[in-house]
């Protein structure tokens, strides 16, 4: 369970987000949404432990999260940047394994890494260098790495939340879906997943809910069918978008006109 | 039956730690511990007197003849002594930072460090009996070190500074920083050199060409204490360092108090480049080919490669040394010559790799 309560967070002197209050609970997927410069990444970086806020607090399973350390916050909730790094040439199971922390057994972080490798179809890459690897396959290795970091918090007591920043933008559809599959399944394990999305369809296919930002607050936070109705997001993304369904699920279509066609 | 249990033991151990390509380590870590043996023991045995192995094996036993143990007891072991030092303390300091900054190219050398520490040591040879006269003898030989410990640790701090903007450093900004810091340090040393009297002035010449022969065992022993304190703390970063590959940023999410490993690992490097270049001189580029040499062997993984750097460190100075020993004798060109030679078109090579954009590690 994670939860914020009437958090403002700056940079500076700027206030960019203010007021914000919601909650990801254990086994629930909250997808994070909003227009470029929303505050989406900046929220991330304070559910992350990493920017300390203004005001307002943060939990992780009733434990303010402000009061503990990198260590014991590792072992709380996993993190995948926006755009990850490496400037050693780890390979794919090096890499993999290497956020897991040192208390877990040498067995344990073996069998972690190896699970984690097949869930996300990487175990035929193993033995590859990371840097061989193409940019959305890097991307994949780090997604692992994140949930072997999650694994190996669960294994310790821990491992409640998981929080993804973006994590489809470099990939195929394919694996768009295996990426997000996966964070289902972290959630089906208890933990807390929150996952910072551009992708509406994403969001609409695989979030319980939707967490939408707007303007330095929250524009709606409810399941999906809730917030992905074209006058809401007409409103946000100032911009003509029609909404239509497959089954229950929303997809969202930005409606592009020709100008001479235009009424 | 031996190979046997060992290569059982090595299956058992693979399966344990998930680790099989790593089984050869061990095997070329013990390679590379016999080759800074083999080099130590030609520093004892080579030189303008030969001294055959036999009568090494015999000085260790304490049975030499008193010709023999005043070579090896008075001027070759604590050569060698303080050659393995310099060779471990700079090559850990080396793998630490390129570790810390993710960049290769950052040797104490090139960004300043030593050159700071340079400075401290060059302050206390032309100044020290007029600014520290009413330090007790005990102490006295602590003093170079320490200063040169100040200069390194206010280089490392103004490093950390600069590669904080923007999270990963551009080698040109390493590089520029180190340029100005060296210039600076270039600049007090100039001055001091300046002031100072006939003798101070041929101390500083022949410390600041980088040099052994001025090893005794009170110098082996000072600098034996930091270099020893300095590479158990930094070998304990192991880990700390293979996650920093990961940017600061994910290292913090991974687990690891990154400003508190920095400001440790800064100043563990410092007390090491400081100690070593308070000993030995301004030695150059083996901070920054050790590392590289251990990498290419064992991986990038630091809990094999530190170790490895450090050996590594170990033999190409023990090998500088016999080299400028061995060229003219009974005359000695400055070890910095051998290690600029061997690693100025090392760093060039280097240099001409990242700009073809072929080299990650």
């Amino acid at each position: 369970m994670l939860e914020v309560r009437n958090l403002v967070l700056a940079h500076g002197r700027t206030t960019i987000l203010s007021d914000v209050s919601f909650s990801v609970a254990s086994g629930e997927v909250v997808a994070l949404c909003g227009p470029n410069g929303a505050g989406k990444s900046t929220l991330l970086s304070a559910l992350s432990g990493e920017m300390p806020p203004v005001s307002g607090a943060i939990s992780i399973k009733g434990c303010d999260i402000t009061g503990i350390s990198a260590a014991q916050l590792a072992k709380c909730r996993a993190v995948l940047e926006q755009a990850p790094t490496l400037s050693a040439t780890f390979d794919v199971r090096t890499l993999t394994s290497l956020s897991i922390p040192r208390e877990v057994s040498p067995l344990e972080a073996n069998r972690i890494t190896r699970d984690t490798l097949a869930e996300l179809d990487l175990t035929a890459l193993s033995a590859r260098p990371v840097h061989s690897l193409s940019g959305g396959q890097q991307h994949r290795v780090h997604l692992a790495r994140t949930l072997a970091q999650l694994g190996a918090g669960r294994s310790l007591g821990g491992g409640d939340a998981l929080m993804l920043d973006e994590p489809t933008a470099s990939l195929d559809i394919t694996h768009q879906i295996t990426v997000m599959q996966a964070a289902r399944r972290a959630a089906e394990r208890g933990t807390a997943v929150i996952v910072v999305l551009h992708d509406l369809n994403l969001a609409a296919a695989f979030a319980d809910r939707i967490v939408m930002l707007h303007k330095g607050g929250i524009a709606a936070k409810a399941p999906p069918a809730e917030v992905l109705t074209p006058s809401l997001l007409t409103g946000i993304y100032e911009t003509e978008i029609a909404v239509s369904l497959i089954g229950d699920t929303p997809i969202v279509t930005p409606v592009y006109l020709p100008t001479e066609a235009r009424p | 039956m031996p190979i046997g249990w060992a290569c059982k033991a090595m299956a058992l151990a693979e399966r344990i730690t998930g680790e099989p390509r790593t089984s050869s380590q061990p095997v070329l870590l013990i390679g590379l511990g016999l080759l800074a043996f083999a080099a130590v023991v030609f520093e004892l045995a080579l030189g303008p007197v030969q001294v055959p192995l036999a009568d090494i094996a015999a000085w260790f036993a304490g049975e030499a003849d008193a010709g023999t143990s005043a070579i090896l007891g008075q001027i070759r072991a604590p050569r060698a002594v303080l050659a393995v030092l310099v060779g471990c303390g700079l090559a850990l300091a080396g793998a630490t930072m390129q570790g810390i900054l993710r960049n290769p190219l950052a040797d104490p050398g090139l960004i300043g460090v030593t050159g700071g520490a340079s400075l401290g040591a060059v302050l206390v040879i032309v100044l020290g009996e007029v600014l520290f006269a009413g330090v007790p003898n005990v102490l006295r030989p602590f003093l170079l070190p320490f200063a040169a410990f100040i200069g390194a640790a206010l280089v490392t701090g103004f490093v950390f500074v600069v590669a904080r903007r923007g999270g990963q450093t551009s080698v040109a900004t390493l590089i520029l920083a180190g340029v100005a810091v060296n210039a600076i340090a270039g600049a007090g040393i100039g001055a001091m050199v300046y002031i100072s009297d006939d003798q101070q002035l041929r101390n500083l010449t022949f410390w600041s060409m980088g040099a052994l022969g001025g090893a005794s065992w009170t110098i082996v022993l000072v600098t034996g204490a930091i270099v020893m304190l300095a590479a158990v703390g930094l070998s304990r970063f192991d880990r700390a360092l293979d996650l920093f590959q990961l940017g600061e940023r994910a290292a913090y999410h991974s687990g690891l108090d990154v400003e508190r490993i920095k400001l440790k690992a800064g100043l563990l490097t410092a007390l090491a480049v400081g100690a070593v270049t308070a000993a030995a001189g301004p030695i150059g580029f083996v901070g920054l080919v050790a590392p590289h040499m251990a990498r290419l062997i064992m991986g990038a993984g630091h809990r094999w490669m530190m170790p490895a750097a450090a050996l590594i460190g170990t033999a190409l100075i023990l090998l500088a040394d016999l080299a400028v020993r061995m060229a003219v004798p009974p005359a000695e060109p400055p070890i910095g010559l051998a290690t600029s030679l061997i690693g100025g078109p090392f760093f060039l090579w280097l240099l001409l790799k990242r700009m073809k954009g072929l080299s990650l590690a």
